[in-house]
């Protein structure tokens, strides 16, 4: 009762907090979308670049975030943006890059050998093939990495609180510093939830994206 | 016309140079069907890939219409050939209409007329255009699909096309009806045809030639009658089976064996008259019946000619089969074997009498061509020009 009573007194800055949370997830993940599919595609046409590549993505994925906070302020702090906005924003993208990445090239080199056969054999170019064919074809994959980086990410964005980045973990590390049970779990049921709607939407997304003729094959699950 | 000018693949492997195809020389004329057959691994699909560069020759040329393809442009060289292959490959994320419209779009056509050449193609194919050109290939049958692979192939008109095992993945039944509709499409389009093949039947029932590949190298290049009346050597011999004569019925029609002397009665005659025109005609068990307009009516057997007495009207006996003048001698041999008979009447397209097919006739024409003749061992072993 106290904690809805809590969240209801301080709706304002519950629903700031949040489109903030968003704000950043949402900037973070689309710039590493706008990387990460072209870098997932050009290493489908070499092998060992693809795998050294998803070597460090994997790599990176397994600092965690609080360590990253921390090596990103003394090198940021060389332009004065040592905390804040801008090391959350870049360790959302950098842990954005593997599913990004790894999902775009797994899909880009699973389309059907016999489509890339067919399409080189009618005359398409590499670009027409990428463009027409396999990019298409490859969306509902790359969109499921979006969703994994998004739904990851706006878990470790709430840790971004504590480098003043501020979102919905504010109420998390203020809950903590000051002994506060009600500011804790609001924004732990916060995140939780956003995660679970954000997910949920993306799904609509990715279904409303992935070509019509492919539906029953992408969805048979 | 299609024309391969000492084509030659070398892979490297990690075990070596491996070549795929051996100074590959032939020639297809213009609107023929030449197929490329033999056991896998034997280099036919590599050469048939080799002619839009989907594998890249090591040395040798490729002419097609009598141009050298070594300079053009890849994609200008492809878009100038249909191409078909085993697992069709339409692209699932397009409508049957964009499939079939993708290469006139890379080649620049205004929409509506493209969108017209694809409902035309859809005709040609037998899908009904309004049916089918908005749905998307996984709402179709495989044989379906594969008719809209072939249609999208002759999207841009192509004079050439390449065939990669095209009906391979179709059940057998629809395998035949395709491959009876595509040659039907092949009277009127007259197409330069490369068309990949492991199925020795396939071949001779499309191939207007065929070219048999052993270990990268083409071992005869005949039309298929001659192929197998004469095959080159033993691996030849065991490639088109033990039973290659009967496969042969299958090239050769009745109008090729028909003999145009029959000897017949007619109702009003008595079994007397019957009796002596089998005797001097020499049949040995029956005689044939026609009436006034010399469509057969009945048979009268020497038997009943020699022990009964009246007119041919009132004791004859039903034709088992009548053949016409199209059919092939397979369609002959199974009639006569199944209605336990060694000749048959043969009659044209009205109806009427106008020869007779024996077994001894068909046995002799198929056997004549077995007996190394003079002329088949002059007979280059890559055909030429009937």
């Amino acid at each position: 009762m106290e904690l809805i009573q809590y969240a209801l007194d301080n709706l304002d800055l519950l629903l700031s907090r949040t489109i903030e949370h968003i704000a950043l997830v949402g900037v973070a993940v689309g710039i590493a979308t706008l990387t990460g599919v072209p870098i997932g595609i050009a290493i489908t046409k070499n092998e060992r670049l693809a795998k050294a590549v998803l070597y460090v993505a994997s790599i990176i994925v397994t600092v965690p975030s609080i360590a990253l906070f921390g090596i990103m302020i003394p090198v940021l702090s060389l332009i004065g943006q040592g905390i804040g906005y801008l090391p959350a924003v870049i360790a959302v993208l950098l842990y954005s890059q593997l599913p990004i990445i790894r999902n775009t090239y797994t899909a880009i080199n699973n389309v059907d050998p016999a489509l890339r056969e067919a399409a080189r054999g009618i005359g398409m170019s590499q670009n027409q093939r990428l463009r027409m064919v396999e990019i298409p074809l490859a969306v509902p994959v790359i969109m499921a990495g979006v969703r994994t980086a998004v739904v990851l990410n706006i878990g470790v964005m709430a840790i971004a609180a504590y480098i003043g980045a501020g979102g919905l973990g504010t109420f998390i590390s203020r809950g903590i510093s000051q002994s506060d049970p009600r500011q804790l779990i609001l924004g732990a049921l916060a995140v939780s939830l956003l995660a679970i709607l954000v997910d949920y939407s993306l799904l609509a997304l990715q279904k409303r994206l992935t070509p019509k003729g492919m539906e029953r094959a992408a969805f048979a699950e | 016309m299609i024309r391969l000018d000492n084509l030659t693949k070398v892979f490297d492997t990690p075990k070596g140079a491996v070549t795929a195809a051996d100074h590959i020389t032939m020639e297809v004329p213009a609107g023929e069907i030449c197929i490329l057959l033999g056991p896998s691994g034997c280099g036919k699909t590599t050469t048939l890939k080799m002619i839009n560069r989907i594998v890249r020759p090591t040395s040798g040329k490729v002419f097609i219409d009598g141009e050298d393809t070594t300079d053009l442009d890849t994609q200008e060289l492809r878009r100038n050939i249909g191409y078909v292959i085993q697992q069709i490959g339409l692209f699932p994320n397009m409508t049957i209409e964009e499939n079939i419209a993708v290469v006139p779009k890379l080649l620049g056509w205004d929409k509506a007329k493209y969108k017209e050449r694809a409902r035309e193609l859809m005709r040609m194919i037998a899908l009904e255009p309004d049916a089918f050109l908005k749905r998307y290939p996984s709402e179709l049958s495989g044989g379906q699909q594969q008719r809209i692979g072939v249609a999208r192939a002759l999207a841009a008109d192509p004079p050439v096309m390449l065939m990669d095992e095209p009906f391979g993945a179709i059940d057998p039944i629809n395998r035949a009806v395709i491959q009876d509709e595509f040659l039907k499409m092949q009277q009127e389009l007259k197409k330069t045809i490369m068309f990949v093949s492991h199925d020795i039947d396939e071949a001779i029932k499309m191939g207007d030639r065929i070219a048999i590949f052993r270990a990268g190298r083409l071992e005869q290049y005949s039309r298929p009658d001659e192929l197998l009346a004469n095959p080159k050597d033993d691996f030849v011999e065991s490639f088109l089976g033990e039973d290659r004569a009967l496969k042969r019925l299958n090239l050769v029609k009745v109008r090729d064996v028909v003999s145009d002397e029959i000897g017949t009665v007619s109702p009003g005659d008595t079994l007397e008259t019957a009796l002596a025109k089998i005797d001097d005609f020499g049949y040995q068990n029956s005689i044939l019946v026609v009436n006034d307009r010399r469509q057969p009516v009945g048979l009268i057997t020497r038997a009943q000619a020699r022990t009964t007495k009246g007119y041919c009207r009132d004791h004859f006996q039903n034709v088992p089969a009548t053949v016409s003048l199209d059919d092939d001698l397979r369609k002959v041999a199974s009639l006569m074997f199944s209605n336990d008979t060694t000749w048959l009447p043969c009659v044209d397209e009205s109806g009427r009498v106008c020869g007779q097919i024996t077994q001894r006739a068909m046995t002799h024409h198929l056997g004549s061509r077995f007996r190394p003749s003079e002329e088949a061992a002059s007979a280059p072993d890559l055909a030429t020009k009937e």
